[in-house]
């Protein structure tokens, strides 16, 4: 399985504080390559922040993040992306004045060559290069399903279609791991259960590791090959689907420890 | 958890008109405004002549034009990548003592003739008109370059301030720049006259050879056009949208924000630059005092009344402020006092027409009169789907803890 094979990412030790308030507390955690792992926990527990420490957007005030096993640690976060650590929202944010194929096509930035002069002038490597990512972003969205919406703007489309957009982008920066913030967040359970079997076809077909913050227990259970479980700031527990639905701190943590009494 | 499903009547994104209909038509025109001045205007009655100078004087339509240069430059900055300037009037400045310094008697101590059409004789650096252009860009990049860099990191409002600040100290390092150490850079408020007339195909233009200068302006303006296209549809217009989308998620999506911002900001300042210098020639002189505050207020009202984002839209709201500025508003006062008996001062009130102008653009057309089509969407999109509400909206964001 998956689980077995190196890390792509991987956090050593994170610690983030704000002001005197420890959001993430000595977190360790690794992605395998090609594996789909999940990040729970109550809300406020630090999984947000943690994300955000991976993608760049804070500095840990301590511990290192490796990508590749390369340190990657406090870069700014278009340094991370380029690497190919891409990422969703949780609240969508789509670029909703430019189209879906824009979308996708703003993503492929670093992997585009043009300069200031070679657009003005339009040399013929400018403008094969663009026909060329044009097709691939075309490619893209018909991989998540949303083909026909390429010259529409993202805000018009529906919010299925917005969170597969959101994943088609993100692809775009052909990354290794993929980090999806909450993407089942305002899906109905049918939804839901599609978005599973999407989650292993991202996997599978693009050959990469997907690590997922999720709410919806029943999607982690399903889609989960290892879960982590984050309760302020700390790892609290780690393991395979079955392993954390019996664990009693994880029950303790959702719950309360009012629960077991009664 | 919420159920929502949606599906919004797809609005497709289709300009009225193609931009390669707008560029012939914009062509066709500049022809047609040419030989109706150079052919047909001396041979009409003398009572027509008038009546054109007093409304539509060509030299009223060669500084419309430097308007648009500098208005399709800010484009870039304010329209395409989203970042407030306020002291646009700086790069317009720099551009303009380039031509003063470059082109001019002024450096007397040097005699330094290139390309120049002026008789040698004459001390100073005369310079190439078209190479002066080069010299102009290249300087207000760098200063783009050099203002941008340290400001690019601040949030906008902030920013804007900061470029308030840069508009307000160029010109007035300009108007006191007599004497830098024993260095006279500027000559200070007496300013820097003559300029070099334009030289083109060994023929010197004289200052009022208005219909060559005409066609030179709607050259530097198509340049500017087609630059601003060529950028907009490219690899950097796509980032320069992203990050007036929405600068976190482009920054996620590798597109660095410093150097892509840098990069609006330099070809801003390249066509700043080029009206400075277009400038210079068509007054034939520079002068400190007239690089005020109010410049970088007007051409951001070019844009924004326009249409941000869209070069037409631009290209005519330009050219309307920038007519009703310098000859509309004080030929209708003149023709209001004239047929009322009255003596009332028009152009003074110039302000104060232009913000009620303002204010009314944007209670009833927000977009501006040609805009780019995808702003049009945003700013009618709540007229007539009030009562859907945003989904995204309905979700709890968490707190970044």
């Amino acid at each position: 399985m998956a689980l077995d094979s190196a890390p792509v990412l991987e956090a050593k030790n994170i610690s983030v504080e704000f002001g005197g308030l420890k959001a993430v507390d000595d977190v360790s955690f690794a992605i395998p390559d090609r594996s789909v792992v999940s990040l729970i926990g109550p809300n406020g527990a630090g999984k947000t922040t943690f994300f955000n420490v991976l993608t760049g957007l804070y500095k840990p005030t301590s511990g290192f993040v490796t990508y590749d096993n390369e340190d990657i640690t406090g870069l700014v976060p278009h340094k991370i992306a380029e690497r190919g650590v891409a990422r969703t929202f949780q609240n969508i944010r789509l670029f909703g004045l430019m189209t879906a194929e824009e979308n996708v096509m703003v993503a492929m930035h670093s992997h585009l060559k043009a300069g200031i002069i070679g657009t003005i002038v339009g040399t013929p490597k400018q403008r094969s290069e663009e026909r060329e990512a044009r097709a691939e972003a075309q490619a893209l969205l018909n991989f998540v399903g949303i083909g026909k919406t390429a010259k529409e703007f993202a805000r018009n489309l529906s919010y299925g279609d917005q969170r597969r957009l959101e994943v088609a982008r993100a692809l775009a920066l052909r990354p290794k791991v993929l980090l999806l913030d909450e993407p089942t967040a305002g899906m109905n359970p049918q939804e839901s259960a599609v978005f599973v079997d999407f989650v292993y076809k991202v996997r599978d077909e693009k050959n990469i590791a997907i690590l997922l913050i999720e709410h919806d227990m029943s999607v982690v259970m399903k889609v989960s090959e290892r879960i982590t479980v984050l309760d302020r700031g700390t790892k609290i527990a780690e393991g395979s689907p079955a392993e954390i639905k019996s664990n009693p701190r994880v029950i303790e943590a959702y719950l309360g420890k009012s629960a077991e009494v009664h | 958890m919420a159920i929502i499903t949606r599906k919004k009547a797809s609005k497709k994104p289709r300009a009225p008109f193609s931009q390669r209909t707008w560029s012939i038509g914009f062509f066709s025109l500049a022809v047609l405004i040419y030989i109706f001045y150079t052919y047909i205007l001396p041979h009409t009655p003398d009572g027509f002549q008038s009546q054109i100078q007093t409304w539509f004087p060509p030299s009223a339509l060669n500084e419309a034009l430097v308007w648009v240069i500098a208005a399709l430059g800010l484009n870039i900055v304010v329209g395409y990548a989203g970042l407030l300037d306020l002291g646009f009037v700086a790069f317009w400045a720099i551009g303009g003592y380039t031509a003063g310094w470059f082109m001019s008697g002024f450096f007397n101590q040097w005699n330094f003739h290139f390309g120049s059409e002026s008789a040698k004789v004459i001390p100073g650096i005369h310079l190439s008109f078209w190479l002066v252009l080069v010299i102009g860009a290249l300087i207000c990049a760098f200063f783009g370059i050099v203002i941008g860099a340290p400001t690019l990191r601040l949030k906008s409002d902030y920013l804007a301030i900061v470029t308030l600040g840069f508009g307000e100290i160029i010109p007035q390092i300009f108007v006191n720049g007599e004497n830098i150490h024993g260095f006279n850079l500027s000559n200070g408020t007496k300013g820097i006259s003559p300029v070099d007339s334009i030289g083109i195909f060994g023929k010197r233009l004289g200052p009022f050879d208005l219909n060559y200068k005409y066609m030179i302006f709607v050259a530097m303006a198509a340049f500017m056009v087609f630059i601003s296209l060529r950028l907009r549809s490219g690899r950097l217009g796509r980032a320069w949208l992203a990050i007036r989308e929405d600068e976190l998620a482009a920054s996620m999506m590798g597109v660095p924000l410093m150097k892509t911002k840098l990069a609006a900001y330099a070809v801003g300042a390249i066509s700043g630059g080029l009206a400075g210098v277009a400038y210079a020639t068509h007054v034939n002189g520079i002068f400190a005092e007239r690089f005020q505050f109010s410049i970088s207020i007007i051409l951001l009202a070019m844009v924004v009344l326009g249409g941000m984002g869209n070069v037409w839209g631009v290209m005519v709201g330009a050219l309307l402020i920038a007519w009703v500025n310098s000859t509309g508003l004080p030929a209708f006062g003149n023709e209001i006092n004239s047929t009322f008996n009255t003596n009332i001062n028009f152009p003074s009130y110039t302000f104060l027409i232009f913000g009620a102008l303002l204010i009314l653009m944007m209670l009833f057309r927000r977009e501006g009169i040609l805009p780019e089509s995808r702003l049009k969407l945003l700013m009618h999109e709540n007229d007539d789907e009030s009562g859907n509400e945003q989904p995204h909206d309905e979700i709890s964001e968490e707190e970044d803890l």
